[in-house]
């Protein structure tokens, strides 16, 4: 924008002022826009916190935004579902499918993609466009025979039904963000393993996986968050109530005879189930955006 | 599962050794090496094989089967050709119902995902500061956003002492139960999606950063506002990633459920308004145990995502921008 017409250094610096004070203004109401969009969207979230956080008589109505009586009482009422049943099982059941989950996924998702990634064989192209394929796939076309043979063969109300498949690499999409991170790897480091003498499971295990250790962190995390929210296959595997995971106990509030009429309580339990997902998140936060950022997650 | 080991190890004669280190293997032609990484990759994909065939292929064929059967769990499906299909076409109104209610809430979330989070990204593109923060502040909701906590708490927040009318106090506006309500029940569970552009946005503000700054100070140079370098620079190079991510919303959201069965107790209401297909399929399977029906649901589903997708990359040849190609 050749707007300067004379070369006094005066003026030049003049204009270049104030061009800069415009561009900070601009900054300045570029932030003010993104605080307010932010504090619209998380408006909700807050909103919930504070009242978990005060007595259940004051949740609805006008007792001002911020609690005057601060109380934890709604956690305690509320970590006790109904009779001796407690989220502490439910926690239990969720962490430990979660575990397995995690297990599984890394274990058999980057078998295949080594195989995809650094191994030539036949047919591979064709498998990997099917393995793509899958991808695609909406779970509901494979889940009635899947839950049929489960029932049949007596899993149905056991973890089996949730965890075996992801030993199976059952998540292509984890194969698929393996394979493009173990690709980028240079292959030298395996050729020196290869004049070792070294065998394909040790090129595998001891060259290929340590070095893919971001892909294989970006998989446990979103293992962990996509499982521990998953409600579809849990409501439907999980019936005993002293088999339910968080998100199907959760449920049970909605059910009017659940003794849910306390929203002081429900907030809490809501508060506390979102907390291991965040604490994920932040925990491994550059990782996951760099992550995301690459492959492309939802 | 230390049995996948010496045993296929190669054999490396000298020369081998040294071609295949100058070379990257893929190109290798040594015979016994290609045997050996035959074998070995199969083994690596076993795993994988055994998960193809029996908890896909082998369902996917059985739900195809069933789709013409009737079948419920007890006893065995009997065989009835086409009538699931023609039924659910003619004489089931609720399936109809369930078709719009989710052509409704594609056709309105994937939309204003794709311009939130595009309107967001290029916001925070622009070299601002904290914009790791921003990043992972807009990002919150996309991780928590399908779970049953979060459908409980939007329950409560559009319902009629929820925060909504909180706020439309402020500004004299009447409030009203806003999730039990046919006409506003699915723009409720629609806002929640859209809460959710955080994970789109990440995508594109990957893509956008990755435009080199010299594109758009020759674009200054020219004279172009700001409107003209977002159309004619940042559009047409980041068209790619809106590819992308709307295949990616338009599968995700046609499967959805959780919201829709939170916020209405599972049952679709009021008055089927948030009867998602999903759902709709899951009350026909695990409610009614109407296995055959929900089969053909199934597939009828997973050929409108075909055919949706396949749609998006015929398309994409008319709007999608590859580089040089």
């Amino acid at each position: 924008m050749a707007t300067v017409k004379t070369y006094d250094p005066e003026l030049l610096r003049a204009e270049r002022r104030k061009r800069e004070n415009i561009r900070r203004l601009k900054g300045l109401g570029l932030h003010a826009l993104l605080i307010t969009t932010l504090g619209v969207m998380l408006y909700p979230v807050i909103w919930m916190v504070l009242s978990a956080l005060r007595p259940e008589t004051e949740i609805f109505g006008d007792m001002g935004f911020i609690p005057t009586n601060w109380t934890l009482e709604n956690f305690v009422r509320g970590w006790q579902l109904y009779g001796n049943l407690t989220f502490t099982q439910f926690y239990v059941n969720s962490f430990i499918i979660c575990a397995l989950a995690i297990i599984g996924n890394l274990l058999a998702c980057s078998m295949a993609a080594y195989a995809f990634a650094r191994l030539e064989f036949r047919g591979k192209w064709w498998l990997f466009a099917i393995m793509l394929g899958t991808m695609m796939l909406p779970i509901h076309v494979q889940l009635i025979p899947q839950y049929i043979f489960f029932l049949n063969i007596g899993w149905v109300n056991t973890i089996l039904p949730l965890v075996v498949p992801k030993f199976l690499a059952h998540d292509a999409f984890f194969i698929f963000l393996m394979v493009q991170f173990m690709r980028s790897l240079p292959h030298e480091l395996e050729q020196a393993a290869i004049v070792d003498g070294a065998s394909y499971w040790q090129r595998y295990w001891r060259i290929i996986l340590p070095l893919s250790m971001p892909a294989l962190a970006t998989t446990a995390v979103f293992t962990f968050i996509n499982t521990y929210n998953d409600f579809f296959s849990q409501l439907i595997y999980l019936t005993d109530t002293d088999r339910m995971t968080v998100p199907v106990a959760l449920r049970l509030f909605l059910d009017p005879s659940g003794g849910s009429s306390s929203f002081g309580g429900l907030f809490a339990m809501v508060l506390v189930s979102i907390g291991p997902v965040l604490g994920f998140f932040l925990a491994s936060q550059r990782l996951l955006t760099k992550g995301i950022a690459t492959q492309g997650f939802k | 599962m230390s049995s996948i080991d010496a045993a296929n190890d190669p054999v490396l004669t000298a020369s081998e050794t040294a071609r295949s280190v100058r070379e990257i293997p893929r190109n290798r032609t040594g015979s016994a090496l290609k045997k050996a990484d035959n074998r070995a990759a199969y083994l690596f994909l076993l795993p994988w094989f055994a998960g193809i065939i029996l908890i896909t292929a082998l369902p996917m064929l059985a739900s195809l089967y069933l789709s013409f059967t009737n079948y419920a769990v007890i006893g065995l499906p009997s065989f009835v050709g086409f009538d699931n299909y023609v039924r659910l076409f003619t004489s089931d109104r609720r399936f109809v119902t369930s078709i719009w209610v989710t052509l409704k809430y594609v056709g309105f979330s994937v939309p204003l995902v794709l311009l939130f989070s595009l309107t967001v990204a290029v916001a925070l593109n622009r070299g601002l500061r904290g914009l790791a923060i921003y990043r992972s502040l807009f990002y919150v909701p996309s991780l928590i956003g399908a779970s049953v906590g979060i459908g409980l708490l939007w329950k409560e927040v559009f319902g009629e002492r929820g925060v909504v009318n909180d706020i439309l106090a402020l500004f004299g506006v009447a409030g009203r139960g806003w999730i039990n309500n046919p006409t506003f029940a699915l723009p409720s569970v629609i806002a929640l999606n859209v809460w959710t552009f955080g994970a789109s946005m990440v995508i594109f503000l990957a893509a956008l950063r990755q435009i080199p700054e010299s594109y758009y100070e020759a674009a200054s140079i020219d004279g172009a506002n700001a409107w003209q370098r977002f159309r004619r620079i940042t559009l047409p190079l980041i068209t790619p990633v809106i590819f992308f991510n709307t295949v990616l919303l338009l599968i995700n959201s046609f499967q959805s459920f959780t919201q829709a069965f939170v916020v209405s107790n599972g049952r679709g209401g009021p008055v089927d308004s948030t009867l998602l297909y999903s759902l709709y399929l899951y009350q026909q399977a695990f409610q009614q145990l109407q296995m055959g029906y929900a089969s053909a649901m199934a597939w009828i589903l997973l050929i409108a995502i075909g055919l949706a997708t396949a749609l998006m990359f015929w398309s994409s040849r008319y709007w999608v921008f590859y580089g040089d190609r």
